[in-house]
């Protein structure tokens, strides 16, 4: 016989105290690596960048903690047990950037930067105009993502453990700021790991869970879907209406992940380059491995809770997952996946404003007001200083924002990832001609035609501003932006080349280090 | 900088864009054919497999393979010549 849920039965939106029991635990525990790592955050070096110290297991799956967002989790598997097939294109998406940051990324960040990408775009190359335009990139993107992350999780919580938005968002916010404050990288690094072991453990148990009902074979749970919803669940739907669209979402998806700051920024933990190239590996294996897990999940949601019950908890399908849960082990296991997918927005969170921090201190306080000279102590204060601001404005930011479209969000952080921060990190390594001017303008015109383009986008001007047509026909600008971004960093940069002169010869400078590091051999 | 590391550092730059063309190929042609081509998608290769589904875990798996192809590529060939470059620069 087949469960199925009816909306009045679940324990979600009551307070579950297997939920609360498990995220004290949460959050004691990350607590007391904070504590641990405290103790070891005396300089910028242990602050940004953990000391160097992390291994390439450990930043592997730090790399897929800090990327597997609650909104991957919760949302792949919503989107597939409300839509079918439609689920897997973004759950691909996802994924396939990050072979792109092992071939083009990993090493070269490296073996060239210290605790920022800009330190990669700016290397051998004039400071202030590249630090000032990277770090208005790595704002851009980490705002955009804070808002997602925040205002998901304030919902999730909210209907989770039946405390009230506000109080959700402030809490998520303060226990980010003392880990990020007391702890720097050390103790985001360990939270990630926590966290995605807690979220690889529990989205495989459930999965297991949900196979055991189909004799272990997910093509046999598959074809129940089909048999129960119609043989359309298997086939693509409407999420892919315009070809153009879906280009540009999955250019956006691909290139974006190889811009993200807070993703870039992991690799200066590890002691070199080939940690740095293994941790990539790792990663790509475990982010992988979950997005398959979310597809079980998702068709799993849909034959055993369905698309109504799942719809009438929450509109948006972002219950399906805990749903599920409780559909298979009852309150106490739905308890466990509510505390999971709270761990995983704080996470991310600390991750986000880690990344933020380092570009207001190390970018544009030490390297632009300061001209590169900033004592020691210094530096720690401001960071420290910086991560306070960024967690109170993501606290704001969550609250301003309540209630607005959280995957959109998302797609507008990627977007700016891909065009503004990925093609000038790309031409800044690969390209002998990039001059300052040239980077500069590739970040300036990628960052400001996507924040452009995307208000004259259907989903701004027909979605939210309810006008008739829209400017732009694309939903993501990422197929106009990330090429227009290439060109004029190109062109600008053969424009300048007379002023660039003594950078294009010291490309060669660049590329040694590109391959053997800072070390003198 | 010596001809033997430019040499390698051209090597590697192939070697990362045909990869990364790979798996831009693979992406763009899952996409491309869930855009153009729904029905197709649809079609049941195995009871309750449709093309799509079975393409989408093949990307998933062409990531996992490419990302293994550059490792193995970077630890039997690009690791080895780097070390033994640094160590005639040192000499």
């Amino acid at each position: 016989m087949i469960l199925q849920v009816e909306a009045a039965t679940t324990a979600i939106g009551q307070r579950n105290p297997v939920a609360i029991g498990f995220f004290f635990a949460f959050i004691s525990i990350t607590l007391g690596i904070t504590y641990w790592a405290a103790r070891r955050t005396k300089t910028t070096e242990q602050f940004y960048a953990a000391g160097r110290s992390v291994t390439a297991g450990q930043n592997g799956w730090a790399l897929a903690g800090d990327y597997m967002s609650a909104a991957s989790f919760l949302g792949i598997a919503g989107l597939v047990s409300t839509t079918g097939f439609d689920g897997l294109i973004y759950s691909t998406g996802w994924l396939v950037g990050w072979p792109v940051v092992l071939f083009l990324i990993a090493e070269p960040l490296r073996n060239m930067g210290r605790y920022t990408f800009a330190d990669v775009v700016a290397l051998h190359r004039e400071q202030k105009p590249i630090r000032v335009a990277s770090a208005i990139g790595t704002l851009s993107t980490v705002t955009f993502y804070l808002i997602a992350q925040m205002v998901g999780a304030g919902g999730l919580i909210k209907l989770m453990f039946g405390l009230s938005y506000e109080t959700a968002v402030i809490i998520v916010g303060s226990v980010m700021i003392l880990y990020v404050l007391l702890g720097g990288m050390i103790a985001t690094t360990w939270v990630q790991i926590v966290k995605a072991v807690l979220l690889m453990s529990g989205a495989f148990l459930l999965a297991i869970m949900v196979l055991m009902k189909f004799g272990m074979s997910p093509t046999a749970l598959f074809a129940a879907a089909a048999a129960k919803y119609g043989s359309s669940v298997l086939a693509p739907g409407k999420l892919v209406a315009n070809p153009l669209d879906a280009l540009s979402l999955g250019m956006a998806l691909m290139f974006g992940t190889a811009g993200l700051p807070h993703i870039l920024m992991r690799f200066f933990t590890v002691p070199d380059a080939k940690a740095a190239r293994k941790s990539v590996f790792y990663a790509t294996g475990l982010i992988g491995g979950f997005y398959l897990l979310t597809f079980i999940l998702g068709f799993g949601a849909m034959v055993l809770v369905g698309p109504d019950a799942i719809r009438a908890v929450d509109k948006g399908g972002n219950m399906a997952a805990p749903l599920l849960a409780e559909v298979l082990g009852g309150t106490p296991f739905l308890g466990f996946i509510a505390a999971v997918a709270f761990a995983t927005s704080l996470a991310v969170v600390a991750g986000l404003t880690l990344s933020g921090a380092a570009a207001l201190s190390h970018d544009l306080w030490v390297n632009v007001f300061r001209g590169g000279h900033a004592g020691a102590d210094e530096q720690l204060r401001i960071a420290r200083g910086a991560t306070v601001v960024l967690g109170v404005v993501a606290i704001a930011l969550g609250i301003t924002f309540k209630g607005q479209n959280v995957a959109f969000m998302v797609s507008l952080a990627f977007a700016i990832a891909a065009s503004g921060n990925f093609p000038a990190l790309c031409l800044g390594v690969f390209w002998r001609r990039a001059t300052t001017m040239g980077l500069l303008a590739s970040m300036v015109v990628g960052t400001l035609t996507t924040l452009v383009l995307i208000y004259l986008s259907p989903t701004i001007q027909i979605d939210i501003l309810q006008h008739e047509t829209a400017w732009f026909p694309l939903k993501n600008p990422a197929l106009v932006t990330i090429p227009l971004s290439f060109a004029v960093g190109m062109v600008v940069s053969l424009l300048t080349a007379r002023r660039g002169a003594a950078e294009i010869a010291s490309f060669e400078d660049r590329e040694r280090q590109m391959l053997w590091g800072d070390k003198r051999a | 900088m010596s001809e033997p590391l430019r040499a390698l550092a051209r090597t590697r730059w192939r070697v990362a864009i045909s990869l990364t063309t790979v798996m831009v190929v693979v992406y763009f042609g899952f996409i491309l054919l869930i855009a153009y081509d729904k029905q197709l998608m649809g079609t049941l290769v195995a009871p309750g497999l449709s093309l799509g589904i079975l393409l989408g875990a093949v990307v998933i798996g062409a990531s996992w393979v490419l990302t293994y192809a550059y490792i193995w590529w970077a630890n039997r060939t690009y690791d080895p010549e780097l070390e033994r470059l640094r160590h005639e620069a040192g000499r």
